[in-house]
């Protein structure tokens, strides 16, 4: 297959399982079946791309040119690549998930709910494979506007307060400030190309770099980054099949991965670093980073608590892109698949637990690892990636953010990763403790039946195969990490 | 054929008004009212190709010679215009049958047809003139027509509106007549291009210092330039549903042309803004504009009156652009000109297939028709999207070019303003989709009501452009280019 007709066909596959969703409503298992088909298509048409990248190759096509100087462009490099691979592949998983999720928890409208959930995936792939940052904007809003019918799915007073949040930030951010720094990258350089080494070194310096930096940072709220952070809690109204794919995998990571993009391929990581431009926003994301950890001490809630774990993690990567050192951009870009494939695992859990004993609050969870020990397990081998533990992926990703922080001899913020690592002990054990250790309590709302438990195995393989999923990238990092290495160099 | 174009564009629709007055037949004037609007449509797009092609086109009417006789002049500005003019006319024109609801019995519609192509003559005729009485004398047959028009809304109140319109279009009307007399006096000329020579020998005076307030006051005051818009949220309430989207998609950019064409044709920049520095009072005025207008629009309970600040906000966008004088913010206003010219007529199709099927304008009457009309509140969507100018649709392409105006002058500040009024759109236009999707239909009225396919195709049509013109702008933005580097005189 040629790599241009497999960068077509990534986008053309969801926006067909989209359609085909929409038109095979009336057969259930047609639809869910034929979604899964798309989905496996998608992540092979991806899958393709692979060789060409890890190869040198940088496939790409010019679709169309909008303005002068601002077409629709596409070039897979490093970065997007493993995006690209991470949000077509997890999203088969949650296609599998989500079937168990919705018939499991009886809820409505679910034709429309897989129809949109497909042009997300388009979206996401679109950001991937973005050549500019015209491209990118596009897709970054048509990601935004494709989850909100699936964030407001319930259609309560509930979902429509945390959609208007959801929008409001999103849309506010993007506008405000991704704009408008797009436009002055635009005068200022002539160009919104994603070129190797950044188009700014030479053309601009002093203050105005440090103030495009914070609109870039700021303006991709969907980074998450304090003080823009407040709709991704709010978006765990949503079924957690989105909760799983979009507020821990394509709509966050879409959100990091722009940040990252930019600060590689419209700075420069030697542009930023040498000016120091992007220094103020350690220290804004360091902040994030701790005090959001510190709130997700606090909930109760277990979808909330992996919000906020969501954000702290985001923060990582955000941090490492302020560092802008080679070591500390790969390991924010490994970071990309490891908290995903970390996170989806957490989340399948949270959903799996509410479908099969209708708990919510982690209070309540007290013994449930005996009525779910396969849930149980998975989440405690996820929780492990969290803490960047090993044999887990995320030990590697965080060895590679703490090893660029050093580096440059900011020991201070390897002491943030550090103390960070510290709080999600704080915030995951107490649930694996409770869950294993504790009887079930008596005065529970939602008692737990006697024996194992376990939710339709539509749920339970999935999240056993994301958990297995985090084992593997501990032994086969060294494939991410190659993958990246052009990225460190500037790309 | 093509040397007698530039007057047949005014003639058809002139001479086609009384004949619709013997016609009578309601299906047949219908028909013929049609014809003429697209039969406009051909020659004003035809007149741009020719202009974009061969250059300026003058024509002389009966044969007389400028500066005596009147002269019409076409070059790629009013060209533009025209056929933003006429495409709309040819796109709303063919939904009018529907049961507008009209203070009128339907044995004397031909009636409306008749003011419908008076107006349209007249809005031609503004555009297509070089002779600055010649404007005066079209610009009042278009206000007599959209009297007529917005008097014919249903409820009482429209003849009100019509009324506080009249008004106000006269002391608007009477201004410009007072700056061209003026300039008569000093000049002795009332050709355009001749004035543009004879007024820089003139314009240190007095008189054509106010001559200038007077036609900017004038033009200002008929455009609904914030804080001269009080009768524009009236008139576009009140006048039926497809006059309200015939009127605020064409006759709002036929006056900003005539401002344009004032400003840099017969004063001309330098003395505008070099001398009278017309922009440090425009540009102001302009985001203020935009700010007030948008809130305004937030608060409002009536669909239509949403819609219409919503439409003083924008024309803060068009004169922003224009205060900022240079090729980008003036592309930026004149590509608004056609951009908004789409989204406004569209949305206000979706609010004519509204009040078709409910008889109402309340936003709180809208609970759930998001299902029970999905195509029509679809088309809501996505014009709105383009309100708030997201990437894909043309509402990003004028706002690319503002934004990029602002930001090439240095202006960071203004720029973020332009960006933050945007937004607001963004409120204003969900207000409208929350309660459509999230509000549960009143209780027994669940049934689908989707507009009939006669609001239906034309609403599509101008919904489906706004995103057409958003990804293909070789057209639009190439021509908004050409005619802004034509009147600053930039050579590309």
């Amino acid at each position: 297959m040629s790599t241009d007709l497999a960068i077509i066909l990534s986008f053309l596959l969801p926006t067909v399982a989209g359609l085909s969703t929409a038109l095979t409503g009336r057969w259930p298992n047609a639809r869910d079946s034929l979604t899964v088909l798309w989905g496996v298509l998608t992540f092979g048409t991806v899958l393709t791309l692979l060789p060409v990248v890890n190869a040198g190759g940088r496939p790409g096509l010019v679709l169309w040119e909008v303005l002068e100087g601002l077409p629709i462009a596409f070039e897979v490099e490093p970065l997007g690549m493993l995006f690209a691979l991470v949000a077509s592949g997890l999203w088969i998983v949650t296609s599998v998930y989500a079937f168990g999720y919705m018939r499991g928890h009886h809820e409505e409208n679910q034709t429309r709910f897989f129809s949109y959930f497909p042009l997300a995936i388009t979206a996401a792939l679109g950001i991937a494979y973005a050549r500019n940052l015209f491209t990118l904007f596009l897709f970054y809003e048509m990601l935004t506007f494709s989850t909100y019918p699936l964030v407001t799915h319930h259609q309560n007073a509930t979902a429509q307060r945390a959609g208007r949040i959801y929008l409001g930030i999103l849309v506010s951010t993007s506008v405000l400030f991704l704009f408008t720094a797009i436009v002055w990258t635009y005068a200022i350089a002539g160009t919104t190309e994603f070129t190797v080494g950044g188009v700014l070194a030479g053309k601009a310096s002093g203050w105005p770099v440090a103030v495009l930096a914070g609109l870039y940072f700021f303006g991709i709220g969907k980074a998450a980054l304090m003080p823009f952070h407040r709709w991704l809690p709010n978006a765990m109204v949503a079924p957690t099949p989105v909760s799983a794919l979009l507020h821990a995998v394509a709509v966050v990571k879409a959100g990091v991965f722009s940040v990252l993009k930019i600060v590689i391929y419209i700075f420069g990581i030697d542009f930023l670093a040498a000016g120091s431009y992007s220094e103020w926003l350690m220290w804004v994301a360091g902040f994030t980073l701790l005090s959001s950890s510190v709130v997700a001490l606090k909930q109760d809630n277990l979808k909330a608590r992996l919000a906020y774990s969501t954000i702290s993690q985001l923060a990582y990567i955000v941090l490492a892109a302020a560092i802008a050192t080679g070591d500390s951009v790969v390991g924010g870009g490994m970071h990309i698949a490891m908290h995903a494939m970390a996170k989806i695992t957490l989340f399948f859990a949270a959903g799996a637990i509410m479908v099969a004993t209708h708990k919510t609050e982690i209070s309540d969870m007290d013994g449930i690892g005996r009525t779910m020990p396969i849930t149980m397990t998975a989440f405690f081998i996820a929780s492990l990636s969290i803490m960047g533990l090993p044999p887990t992926g995320g030990a590697w990703s965080k060895w590679y953010l703490a090893l660029g922080a050093a580096e440059t001899g900011q020991y201070l913020f390897v002491a943030v990763y550090m103390i960070s690592s510290l709080l999600s002990i704080a915030y995951l054990g107490p649930i694996i403790g409770r869950a294993f250790f504790r009887p079930p309590r008596a005065d529970s709302h939602h008692p737990l039946p006697e024996g194992m438990k376990e939710a339709h195995w539509l749920m339970v393989v999935p999240l056993s195969l994301t958990a297995i999923g985090t084992v593997v990238l501990f032994f086969f990092a060294n494939n991410v990490h190659d993958l990246l290495a052009p990225i460190a160099i500037g790309g | 054929m093509i040397q007698q174009f530039p007057v047949l564009v005014v003639v058809a629709p002139l001479v086609a008004a009384p004949i619709t007055l013997l016609i009578r037949n309601r299906r047949l004037t219908h028909l013929w009212a049609m014809a003429v609007a697209w039969f406009t449509l051909f020659v004003s797009a035809n007149l741009l190709h020719e202009v974009l092609t061969t250059g300026p086109i003058s024509y002389q009417l009966g044969g007389w010679a400028p500066p005596w006789g009147i002269e019409y002049r076409v070059d790629t500005v009013n060209a533009f215009v025209m056929v933003i003019v006429a495409m709309i006319a040819s796109v709303v024109i063919p939904a009018m049958p529907t049961r507008i609801r009209l203070d009128l019995a339907p044995e004397r519609m031909y009636l409306f047809y008749t003011a419908t192509l008076l107006f349209i003559a007249g809005l031609m005729g503004i555009t297509v003139t070089g002779d600055a009485f010649n404007v005066f004398v079209f610009l009042e047959i278009t206000s007599l027509a959209s009297y007529t028009l917005i008097g014919l809304g249903a409820g009482r109140r429209a003849p009100l509106a019509a009324f506080s319109y009249l008004v106000m279009g006269t002391i608007g009307g009477t201004f410009v007549l007072i700056g061209i007399g003026l300039m008569y006096q000093m000049t002795g000329s009332l050709n355009m291009a001749d004035l543009a020579v004879l007024l820089p020998g003139v314009q240190h005076t007095r008189t054509i210092m106010v001559a200038f307030a007077f036609i900017t006051t004038g033009v200002s005051i008929k455009l609904g330039v914030f804080p001269l818009h009080q009768w524009l949220p009236k008139a576009y309430t009140y006048a039926p549903d497809l006059v309200s989207a015939l009127m605020s998609a064409t006759a709002t950019k036929v006056i900003f042309y005539l401002l344009v064409r004032m400003i840099f044709t017969v004063f001309g920049a330098t003395f505008v803004f070099g001398v009278l520095h017309l922009d440090w009072l425009l540009l102001p005025l302009s985001l203020i504009g935009m700010f007030v207008a948008s809130l305004a629009a937030i608060y409002q309970t009536n669909i239509k009156r949403l819609l219409a600040y919503s439409s003083i906000a924008q024309i803060g966008y068009m004169t922003l652009g224009l205060s900022m004088v240079s090729v980008a913010g003036l592309t930026g206003s004149l590509v608004h000109l056609f951009n908004h010219a789409l989204m406004k007529a569209g949305l206000f199709m979706v609010v004519a297939s509204i009040f078709y099927r409910l008889a109402t304008h309340e936003i709180a009457d809208m609970r759930g028709l998001g299902r029970r009309m999905p195509l029509t509140f679809a088309a809501w969507v996505v014009g709105g999207l383009s309100m708030i100018g997201v990437p894909g649709t043309v509402g990003f392409i004028s706002k690319w070019y503002l934004v990029l105006a602002a930001i090439e002058k240095g202006w960071i500040g203004i720029a973020l303003l332009i960006v933050l009024s945007s937004l607001l759109a963004l409120v204003y236009v969900w207000r409208v989709i929350d309660v459509a999707y999230f509000q549960s239909p009143p209780e027994g009225q669940a049934d689908r009501i989707e507009a009939p396919p006669i609001l239906l195709i034309p609403t599509w049509i101008l919904v489906g452009a706004t995103v057409f013109f958003g990804i293909n702008t070789t057209w639009t933005v190439g021509v908004a280019e050409a005619a802004a580097r034509q009147l600053l005189g930039v050579m590309p």
